[in-house]
């Protein structure tokens, strides 16, 4: 029982920053723009957000108003950085694939070279605290479950619903929604869909950016260059896995992280097993998902990777 | 309108793209407080400046040609690979392992047998992606970046494991590498002194095999078919998930040959951060190469020339090497960008009447 309340209780953080950055790229992709540069984004998310306490503190304890303004500042990055990939693929209509793959590796660049000038060598920050809530924590096993957390987690987990119903419940996420599936038919309502479509980029970076942060300021507690270690990659995934549905896509990242935490758990317990193979199932299983649910493709936003072109037919 | 003022925009164009590449590059140096021009002097002429440099230059080349080379047939084809980095992981095992088991075979039969096992273990790692896509329509975006990641560990795993130095294990320095390979697989090293060595005959020789296959063979006629428009491609009887198979099996091929080469030409035993990004700056070689081999050596050169060059402007001018990815970023966003624009009849036209329209009202005045 203690085994199994120690691998929820490990994943659920664990989870947390795919299911951030998760949630960002479904209202790109709702919108129709596949954003592979989610990587990139994330990783000058947790540069920046590590900087500002790291600037006032360098490395001692900050008051925790510091970290926060380092996540607001992680946000405004992502969000600057949706509006540079929005130019390229939405003004200039570059094809999405490849335009993210340079965005992934302008961003991890960046955020090394910046890390590398403004911190330099490794240097672990106090980072956010846990923040157990009053008197839930002190439920027998669901406490410790749920509520003894970082208070980003609870931010993550709230945000489900919160983009649940920004995208099914206001016009902006009816916008969304529309221009992602049929641009010609929602500018000829007058919607500007290049517009939302860059409200969306930059709803999207300032998300993945938030991801980034988190991993620098909660989980790790310090940059690396590899400290995203392909979490923006499966991020993109979750979002085919849990077919553009803020629900689903939590229940996917939840059971991706539960997979890592399993792997730390069997490490713990010294089974003498290649570790490799374990840190190789989150990949593993990724391919396979998107293997077997390949009639979700067809359930995507239908003008997904499409640029839109005003002047063209078709 | 004119031929001439067609190629002057053109010209126009890219000239612009390139100023606004050097420009962010050059905020991104101002950010980090370093000295801009000097920066980017050290990076395309210091390494030029000596023999060693260029040869060096010369040497990382030959891996960033030939990822390339196999990144254009299957781009050609539409498939975007990029999962280049894990298939010359694949490659280097592979090429090992034969260099393992037949230490003494003599040269002529063991280094073309341990290219091909390179060849043969980039080729299952592109496979697995292409059979995803054709059948079962898997983003090879996607299933590549995973694959990435799953050679990186398995890499480690045989270092460890099953292709430890024996050496390590007495010594228990506990390095992960593979002993020193036989002598028998070794590139003779042309310029004394130097590390260059003839893998680069065998990536030129791969660029034109490259340019024959695509453009003179009837398959690669295929295969471009298949990459310019799929559909029509199906029309015209071309079976299009195979030659996308085959495209990623060639793809994944030449990733394997040039960490095979890397392994026998330079690092003489399998170690960590061989493919130290190769893959990744294989998809901008081959964008800036415009796909074509004939571009594709000389833009190996330039970016040869760039990733050396970044080595150099932590030392000389106090720039971390992180700075050549963020440029490498940069290109491949301005090289897409830029392509739709050249793409793009209209925009020729609009700017066409704008500029000649304000020039004849200029005439019109001077006449006045």
């Amino acid at each position: 029982m203690e085994f199994i309340v120690n691998i929820v209780s490990l994943g659920i953080p664990f989870s947390v920053a795919l299911l951030i950055a998760s949630l960002g790229e479904m209202f790109n992709q709702r919108a129709g723009v596949f954003n592979l540069g989610c990587e990139g984004l994330m990783a000058v998310g947790a540069f920046l957000g590590l900087l500002v306490p790291y600037l006032v503190g360098g490395g001692a304890e900050v008051p925790g108003i510091y970290n926060y303004i380092g996540i607001a500042v992680a946000m405004g990055g992502g969000a600057l950085l949706g509006l540079l990939f929005g130019v390229v693929v939405v003004s200039f209509r570059a094809p999405q694939g490849i335009a993210g793959i340079g965005m992934q590796m302008f961003g991890v660049g960046l955020a090394g070279t910046l890390f590398r000038h403004f911190v330099g060598g490794t240097q672990s920050v106090i980072g956010i605290p846990k923040a157990p809530i009053p008197f839930l924590a002190d439920i027998p096993i669901l406490g410790e479950l749920l509520f003894q957390h970082n208070p980003l987690v609870y931010v993550a987990f709230i945000l489900v619903p919160v983009a649940w119903y920004v995208l099914f419940k206001t016009p902006w996420g009816l916008r969304v929604r529309a221009v992602g599936t049929n641009p010609r038919a929602a500018d000829s309502i007058g919607i500007q869909v290049n517009r939302v479509r860059f409200q969306a980029l930059m709803v999207g970076g300032a998300m993945a950016a938030l991801a980034g942060a988190y991993l620098s300021l909660c989980q790790v507690k310090m940059f690396s260059d590899d400290i995203i270690a392909g979490r923006g990659f499966i991020a993109v995934a979750l979002v085919y896995f849990g077919h553009w549905h803020p629900v689903k896509i939590m229940g996917g990242a939840l059971l991706f992280t539960l997979a890592q935490s399993l792997q730390l758990a069997i490490q713990g317990l010294g089974i003498d097993f290649p570790y490799e193979f374990l840190v190789m199932l989150p990949y593993v299983l990724v391919i396979i998902v998107l293997s077997v649910s390949r009639n979700s493709q067809k359930m995507g936003p239908t003008a997904l990777g499409k640029p839109f072109n005003r002047e063209m037919r078709t | 309108m004119t031929k001439r003022f067609r190629t002057g925009y053109k010209i126009g164009v890219i000239i612009l793209a390139i100023i606004t590449a050097m420009t962010f590059g050059a905020l991104i140096l101002i950010a980090i407080g370093a000295d801009v021009f000097k920066t980017y002097i050290v990076i395309l002429t210091e390494p030029l400046k000596n023999k060693i440099g260029v040869t060096e230059v010369l040497l990382r080349l030959v891996p960033l040609s030939i990822v390339a080379l196999g990144i254009t047939v299957a781009y050609r084809s539409g498939i975007i690979n990029i999962g280049a980095e894990g298939q010359m992981a694949i490659g280097i095992l592979t090429t090992t392992a034969l260099a393992l088991a037949f230490p003494d075979l003599p040269s002529y039969i063991l280094i073309p047998a341990a290219l091909l096992a390179g060849a043969f273990g980039g080729a299952v790692w592109g496979f697995v992606p292409g059979f995803l896509k054709a059948k079962l329509q898997v983003s090879e975006l996607l299933s590549t970046v995973m694959l990435n990641y799953i050679a990186a560990q398995l890499y480690t795993f045989f270092l460890r494991g099953p292709m430890l130095d024996p050496a390590e294990i007495t010594m228990g320095s506990g390095t992960p590498q593979s002993m020193r390979l036989s002598r028998n697989l070794d590139l003779t090293r042309f310029i004394k002194g130097t590390r260059i060595h003839t893998g680069l005959f065998i990536a030129l020789a791969l660029a034109l095999l490259i340019y024959i296959l695509l453009w003179k063979t009837s398959y690669g006629y295929k295969m471009r078919a298949a990459g310019a428009s799929a559909r029509a491609a199906r029309y015209g009887g071309i079976n299009v998930p195979k030659y996308l198979i085959i495209s990623m099996v060639i793809s994944g091929a030449f990733a394997g040959i040039a960490g095979g080469i890397e392994i026998a030409g330079v690092h003489r035993r399998a170690i960590e951060g061989v493919t130290s990004g190769y893959g990744f700056s294989g998809i901008v070689v081959a964008l800036f190469g415009g796909l074509h081999p004939a571009g594709i050596v000389p833009a190996a050169f330039f970016f040869g020339l760039l990733i050396y060059g970044a080595d150099m402007t932590q030392r000389l001018v106090g720039v971390p090497a992180n700075m050549i990815q963020v440029l490498q970023g940069i290109i491949i966003l301005t090289i897409v960008a830029t392509k739709m624009v050249l793409a793009n009849p209209y925009l020729m036209q609009r700017v066409e009447e704008k500029l000649f329209s304000s020039l004849r009202r200029g005439k019109t005045e001077e006449v006045a």
